[in-house]
């Protein structure tokens, strides 16, 4: 034996890793630092400490479960080296038939939210009622509220549940909007040598 | 400007959360912009209307319905609904009708920018949702929602133990003595009447009972009716609630008797 005797068997922090393992494996969505804290009955600081350790034992390459940080939260998720055999036993059906109407609405969702189906509508200029009854069914996006108006429409919002299929730490974690698509300016431009065009 | 026949539609008396008085006050407010249509409770105006028709039918002041009344209040009805739902959806395409060409022409550019925004954004999630194709993950139900957390100050198990034991143990048999009515027999009085009877020719039933209780008094009573029945004595009181007398019978008294109740 190489290794140096220890005289210490075990680490306290390396317990609090164990007892954080455990409560991931149970965990059917992200668990926060104050939730793990909460459960494990210890502060948020060694938490962390031991969240460090986990991270480092179960990421990409060294084992088949991983540990993400995700939707606001911890959660174990497959090595992608083992996504093919996932696929041969499981499939995502969150994302089966999600159409371009689908996406466009969960991005106004996601970005604007919570928004109502009218404010939706008015963006992409159709209804929105299909589009965000198989959203609601998938649950990427849910209930929050209604408008303030009397008679006001429900609002909707995303749900945890999508920052985690598309891989995102929390809804922040989203490209800022100024960095997508044309401005209003460009777009004005265009239009009017359109107009011109046809005036012409 | 709505005229309003006098054929009753108007006179019809409302008492709505947001308003109180007669029906036609009512659009006159809504026309002037006083009061706000959304406010107004319209299926209420309905079964008040309907209401109305009902008791005049009932009443007998109309056989049919006022056809032209009726017909009245579903115009005015109608204009009211339409302003309600004009004020609820905000008109948009009145809005953009009053922009002057340049202005319309920036709208439909921002307009069109936001949806582009959009547009790429959900690009943006399409390929995001490819990259992350190969991750894996449990999905559950949606987690709990969360409860609120109620401390409980620590307790001793023992107590609670004690509490429940004396929720375990049978309650004491409750006493219903008091309630059962215990009767002498009839036979008791029958057999002293006959006695008295025997060492006098007449006595007063209130006095020979007056110090007896109120049950004993109703079996004594009986046995006087069933001595009276055998034609064994006669008996007599002069108004109702007077002290009844009892005497031996003899034949003629005892006929007597009978006669007279017939």
């Amino acid at each position: 034996m190489d290794r140096p005797l220890r005289l210490i068997t075990v680490n306290p922090v390396d317990q609090l890793a164990r007892t954080l393992e455990a409560l991931l494996v149970v965990a059917s969505a992200p668990l926060s630092v104050d939730e793990l804290a909460q459960a494990a009955d210890d502060d948020e600081e060694r938490i962390a400490t031991a969240l460090g350790l986990l991270s480092d034992r179960y990421r990409e390459g060294r084992s088949g479960i991983v540990l993400e940080r995700v939707a606001g939260g911890y959660a174990f998720r497959a090595a992608r080296e083992a996504a093919e055999a996932c696929s041969r036993l499981y499939e995502r059906p969150v994302e089966r038939g999600l159409s371009q109407a689908g996406l466009e609405t969960l991005s106004i969702v996601a970005y604007l939210g919570p928004c109502s189906r009218p404010e939706i509508a008015r963006i992409r200029g159709v209804a929105a009622d299909s589009a965000v009854a198989g959203l609601l069914e998938r649950g990427l996006i849910t209930e929050a509220g209604r408008e303030d108006a009397p008679g006001g429409a429900v609002r909707y919002r995303t749900t945890p549940l999508f920052e985690r299929v598309f891989g995102l730490e929390s809804i922040a974690a989203l490209p800022r909007l100024d960095d997508l698509g044309e401005s209003a300016a460009e777009i004005r431009e265009r239009l009017q040598s359109v107009a011109v065009g046809k005036t012409a | 400007m709505i005229a309003f026949p006098a054929n009753g539609v108007r006179e019809l008396d409302l008492d709505l959360d947001a308003f109180e008085g007669p029906f036609d006050l009512l659009l006159t407010l809504v026309l002037k912009e006083e009061l706000e249509p959304a406010d107004v409770d319209v299926a209420a105006i309905v079964i008040a209307f309907v209401e109305r028709l009902a008791q005049q039918v009932e009443a007998g002041r109309r056989e049919q319905l006022d056809l032209e009344a009726c017909g009245e209040f579903l115009v005015l009805i109608a204009s009211l609904l339409e302003l309600k739902a004009r004020g609820l959806f905000p008109e948009e395409e009145a809005e953009l009708a009053e922009l002057e060409p340049e202005e319309a022409a920036e709208e439909l550019a921002r307009r069109l920018a936001e949806y582009r925004r959009m547009k790429e954004a959900a690009g943006w999630l399409a390929e995001r949702l490819a990259a992350e194709r190969d991750r894996y993950f449990r999905v559950g139900p949606a987690p709990l929602a969360p409860q609120p957390q109620r401390k409980l100050a620590p307790h001793d198990p023992e107590r609670l133990a004690t509490a429940l034991r004396a929720l375990a143990e049978p309650p004491a048999q409750l006493s219903l003595a008091h309630m059962a009515l215990r009767f002498p027999p009839v036979s008791q009085f029958l057999e002293r009447f006959r006695a008295v009877l025997r060492r006098r020719s007449r006595f007063d039933f209130n006095a020979e009972v007056g110090e007896l209780s109120r049950i004993d008094q109703a079996v004594a009573f009986l046995a006087l009716l069933e001595l009276r029945k055998a034609g064994e004595i006669a008996l007599d009181q002069a108004a109702p609630f007077a002290p009844i007398r009892v005497s031996r019978s003899d034949g003629e008294r005892g006929a007597e008797w009978i006669v007279r109740s017939a």
